[in-house]
């Protein structure tokens, strides 16, 4: 029976190689300035397939909390700001010879993530119900501890960790400084989100969407400012000079992942906690199910997901600009999973490449030349005209191949069992356990 | 006899309305036992009460000796107190496999990162859990419907879908919100049957609201009536056919002075 | 016994609040003992952009109230009030049209018809797009997800800012706004107050005052807060929701109007982004004020004024959005209903 499972996984990673040495293939040709193969497989057509896998990413993570969870989020985009930022300034350091970013960002996500499980086992132990506000400070008070904690430290180790890792190569370390980085950041971006969704997730619909849009506001004015406490991120010119990493393998590999992890996750008996809230909050509390914690996981993981996506982002043009974290941007990956169909990792995935290819190919191509202006005019036509003509979107909650939920098949003595059962309500003797009234 | 639920001198005020008003009722093993009144008498605030859905603003529930005000709904569930509600409420858009899967859940026994990692323990579980819920299926003939999204069946079966769903979460006392509601006499005799059916099998303790008095007086053993949050009247269904303050909340004052008994 | 359990549980949350609040009543009563001209300075500037707020709060809080839409193009309509009171001023004279025809009137007075022309030109202006919009955007989408309706709203909200931003429409660049009076400006012991100003807050008073006319007194208005409270029921009883809908839209977006031109001689330079942050706060204060309350959204403006005036005068000038957003967060932590909003009971 596990060979069941196996078998599914291994042929979507046979299947995700495939796609990759396809890709790879075209590439390599594309770079080679071969026709047809430079048009599809150029470094512009690398760079929209990686804002696609990117873009994916966030919007998987939003489907996750809004599409499968029910909770309306905004605030994705803020958590995207925060893990490009965050791994942005880790690798910017190490490029400079300086190993204190990334030893404090990964620091503070483990000591919080500790600082939070020993907060969380207080509150249950010695406090019993605790109001969320009263348990959002104890947090915010850990939370002050383990930054201090953290900094003391970095202090410390930062030098010993930049000698270990200086004896690598440099291109290796680079590498391994951009994965550790990225998953920092988006620890960070987790560990945040665990914090602030302590008290806004009680909310609930609306006022939880309009709370979470707050806080992106507030993260692109902080982007604005950054350089009071960062220098190097130059608040509103920009921030330069973060070392171009993200090639497309490491976009496809996330991607991959992130989807693998989401479908994996939504097919088990935590995934089906989480979409009973969506369906039907009291009846889920009804149910057994503990609706907080599932909110806080959905809305945990789907941060997660922003926060790697956004060190993905801020490695593959090697900079950053707080206009990119705007209230106007922080719709995509709202109408990007509205489109591909709410509660579909499959339509979430076609969509973003979709929009991708809208954005960079379509768009150009059938605007004239000098009509750049006209860009953003007849995108929200194209919004209108879908939303008026498909609103379930795409593909509406279904799912393709691989990612499909698993179907358990039958136990032998139940197949038999159930036949028999069939057999007998054709016969209209109504057997099986029930009375016939009942059966009926 | 072992008490299930105590409730004492229990009061539910939404701002100045007092919808419940120190209420009690007890509940012993094995019991059937109705609750019935006229719309808008409290009973279902009752119920959101003892599953922790509402707050209670004084008085104590107990349900095998322990005060359960306070806890929260899961936790109540899990503890086995499971109900089904008024206005059918199921997860409209799953299948009936996971309607009742979701309510096995306290019982799947992997964690969160088993699930992701597809661990051999996941995989173990997850087929036990769904080959548990297949036979339970079965035993309310739902099993040939399994791929079926919930909001798709007919009203009879969705009803029969959520009582088996709370059976799922595996409980000792089960809470019927009217479930006879919408339903013509011919299902109304099956769901009796069902009814029986159920608290012979799974050993419940049932706490019934209806307002089909036919089903409440055939099958309750004691029925406890409300009106205004107050009790007004509890015994068999016998005296509570003749008891005049019952005949007067249903039928009015006349009524209740011409002494004239309730449907039977 | 009781209030030692309550203690336990939601003391450290309490305390955290009050610590706030008291961190917050500090800084002001510190720089109102030692600065007061510059605080009532302060306050009066607060007020005179929590009455522009108030204007445009009113729209987004009665089209919530209503279609439960958060409608993000409110601010862009804004947006074109502005532009086309700046067409009217600056390319067709308008605040002059009074003294031409009749001749002989003084400037002042002159100058204060022009205003109210160009002010009602684009009131008008804005309701008609506003109900354009509405039948063409939203209409459609009545009984679809509400989410297909909040996209569709920034669509329109994106196509109002680049369309305006194409050059034979408005323009991409910065303009400035030629005021239609000169500005005066009195000095009370140290506290500048312009004419402006004054203008604003009665302007604003006189439109909340008719608004809660109209809500009150009228067919209409009744016919508004049935659609509000219960919408299928309100139709059941023969009202044309439809019509109420684009009734409400078309109020709002005059306010909105109303509110452009002032925010525009007030702060006197038009981009068409300029929708997008006003905007933004006139719904924080909406929310803050209780969503679909009047009354609500009104005052939510005025502390968002005064949030936004102080932080920026007295914390950080760069960070008064960010202060102005955690506010809100804040306050719809301790009451998500808002001020003056009535909390959503679920019905189980």
């Amino acid at each position: 029976m596990k060979r069941h499972v196996l078998g599914q996984d291994l042929r979507f990673w046979l299947l995700a190689i495939v796609v990759m040495l396809v890709a790879q293939g075209i590439f390599f040709l594309g770079d080679r300035d071969i026709p047809i193969f430079n048009l599809v497989g150029g470094p512009f057509a690398k760079r929209v397939i990686i804002s696609a896998c990117t873009i994916s990413i966030v919007s998987l993570g939003l489907n996750l909390i809004y599409g499968f969870n029910g909770q309306f989020s905004l605030g994705q985009w803020g958590f995207y700001a925060l893990g490009a930022y965050a791994a942005a300034d880790v690798t910017y350091r190490w490029n400079i010879g300086d190993a204190s970013g990334l030893v404090f960002v990964v620091l503070v996500v483990a000591l919080l993530a500790v600082t939070y499980g020993l907060i969380g086992r207080l509150i249950r132990r010695s406090f019993g119900f605790m109001d969320e506000m009263s348990k959002f400070t104890l947090y915010l008070i850990g939370t002050a501890m383990a930054v201090v904690v953290s900094l003391i430290l970095t202090r410390l180790l930062h030098g010993v960790v930049g000698a270990i890792f200086g004896i690598l190569p440099a291109t290796l370390s680079m590498q391994l400084v951009f994965l550790i980085a990225t998953l920092a950041a988006a620890g960070l971006a987790a560990v945040f989100s665990y914090l602030f969704g302590q008290p806004v997730l009680k909310l609930g619909g609306d006022y939880f969407g309009i709370a979470s849009w707050g806080l992106t506001m507030v993260m692109f004015v902080l982007a604005n400012n950054a350089d009071r406490v960062f220098p190097e991120m130059k608040g509103s010119r920009g921030m330069i000079g973060i070392p171009v990493v993200t090639d497309w393998p490491w976009a496809y590999l996330f991607l991959v992942l992130v989807a693998l992890t989401m479908r994996n996750l939504l097919d088990s008996s935590h995934g089906r906690a989480v979409i009973s809230i969506r369906e039907d909050e009291t009846a889920a509390k009804a149910m057994g199910i503990d609706t907080t914690q599932y909110k806080t996981l959905a809305f945990v993981i789907g941060s997660f997901f922003a926060g790697l996506a956004g060190s993905l982002y801020a490695h593959q043009e090697g900079f950053l600009h707080p206009s990119t974290f705007n209230f106007i941007k922080s719709f995509d990956p709202l109408i990007i999973i509205v489109f591909g169909g709410l509660g579909s990792i499959t339509g979430t995935i076609v969509a973003s490449f979709g929009w991708a290819m809208v954005l960079f190919y379509i768009l150009p191509s059938i605007l004239p030349a000098g009509g750049e202006g006209w860009r953003f005019v007849v995108y929200p036509l194209a919004l209108l005209l879908i939303m008026l003509l498909r609103q379930q979107g795409l593909l509406g909650g279904t799912e393709w191949g691989f990612l499909k939920p698993t179907r358990w098949s039958l136990a032998k003595k139940l197949q038999s069992q159930t036949k028999a059962t069939e057999k007998a309500a054709d016969a209209q003797a109504g057997a099986g356990v029930l009375p016939p009234e009942v059966a009926r | 006899m072992t008490m299930v639920l105590r409730m004492a001198s229990l009061n539910k005020y939404f701002g100045g309305l007092r919808a419940c008003c120190d209420f009690d009722l007890t509940l012993e093993e094995g019991e059937l036992q109705g609750l019935i009144g006229p719309n808008g008498a409290g009973k279902t605030t009752v119920f959101n009460m003892v599953t922790g859905l509402y707050a209670v603003s004084s008085g104590s529930i107990e349900y095998y000796g322990r005060n359960i005000v306070g806890v929260p709904p899961h936790e109540i569930t899990q503890m086995g107190i499971a109900r089904t509600f008024q206005n059918i409420r199921l997860f409209p858009n799953l299948s009936v496999l996971d309607n009742v899967r979701i309510a096995y859940h306290f019982h799947a026994g992997y964690g969160v990162s088993d699930s992701i990692w597809r661990s051999g323990h996941f995989s173990d579980k997850e087929r036990e859990l769904t080959e548990r819920t297949q036979e339970f299926l079965a035993v309310f003939n739902l099993h040939t419907r399994q791929d079926e999204i919930a909001r798709n069946l007919p009203y009879g079966e969705q009803r029969r879908l959520e009582i088996a769903r709370a059976l799922a979460a595996e409980p000792k006392l089960l809470l019927l919100d009217e479930p006879a509601a919408g339903m013509n006499p011919a299902e109304v005799g099956s769901l009796m049957e069902l009814i029986h059916f159920i608290r012979d099998r799974f050993k419940l303790t049932i706490l019934l609201i209806e307002h089909q008095m036919r089903l409440v007086m055939s099958i309750c053993e004691r029925i406890t009536v409300m009106d205004f949050g107050e009790v007004i009247a509890r015994g068999t269904p016998n005296e509570i056919q003749n008891h005049p303050k019952v005949i007067e909340a249903y039928l009015g004052r006349t009524a209740a002075l011409r002494g004239a008994p309730l449907a039977g | 016994m009781q209030r030692v359990a309550t203690w336990r549980r939601k003391g450290l949350g309490r305390l955290f609040l009050w610590g706030l609040a008291a961190l917050a009543a500090y800084v002001l009563i510190r720089n109102l003992v030692t600065n007061p001209t510059l605080f009532f300075q302060q306050v009066i500037n607060g007020l005179q952009l929590g009455f522009v707020y108030a204007l445009i709060s009113l729209g987004y809080t009665m089209v919530y109230g209503i279609v439960r839409l958060i409608n993000f193009a409110h601010g862009d309509i804004f947006m074109v009030g502005a532009f086309v009171s700046f067409y009217a001023i600056s390319r067709f004279q308008l605040n002059q049209v009074p003294a031409q025809i009749v001749g002989g009137l003084s400037s002042n007075i002159s100058a204060f018809l022009g205003t109210i022309l160009v002010i009602i030109l684009s009131m008008l202006t804005c309701s008609a797009l506003a109900t354009t919009v509405e039948r063409v955007a939203y209409k459609p989408l009545r009984n679809a997800p509400r989410i297909a309706a909040l996209i569709t709203a920034i669509g329109v909200s994106f196509f109002l800012e680049y369309f305006a931003a194409l050059e034979f429409v408005f323009t991409s660049d910065y303009i400035n706004y030629q005021r239609p009076f000169p500005v005066q400006v009195w000095d009370i012991r140290g506290v500048k107050i312009s004419n402006i100003m004054l203008i604003i807050v009665v302007t604003a008073i006189i439109f909340l005052v008719i608004l809660q006319q109209i809500v009150r007194r009228t067919k209409i208005g009744k016919a508004m807060r049935a659609t509000s409270y219960d919408t299928p029921t309100a139709r059941l009883m023969g009202i044309n929701v439809d019509g109420v809908i684009t009734f409400t839209f078309a109020l709002g977006a005059a306010l909105a109007g109303a509110g452009s031109v002032l925010y525009a001689i007030a702060y006197p330079q038009l981009i068409v982004f300029m929708g997008i942050l006003p905007g933004l706060k006139a719904f924080v204060a909406a929310v803050l004020g209780g969503i679909g309350s009047i009354p609500g959204a009104f005052i939510g403006s005025l502390i968002m004024g005064q949030a936004e005036v102080l932080s920026a005068g007295y914390l950080s000038t760069t960070l008064r959005d960010a202060i102005a957003f955690t506010i809100l967060i804040l306050v719809l932590l301790v009451r998500p209903q808002g001020l003056f909003g009535e909390p959503e009971g679920e019905k189980v």
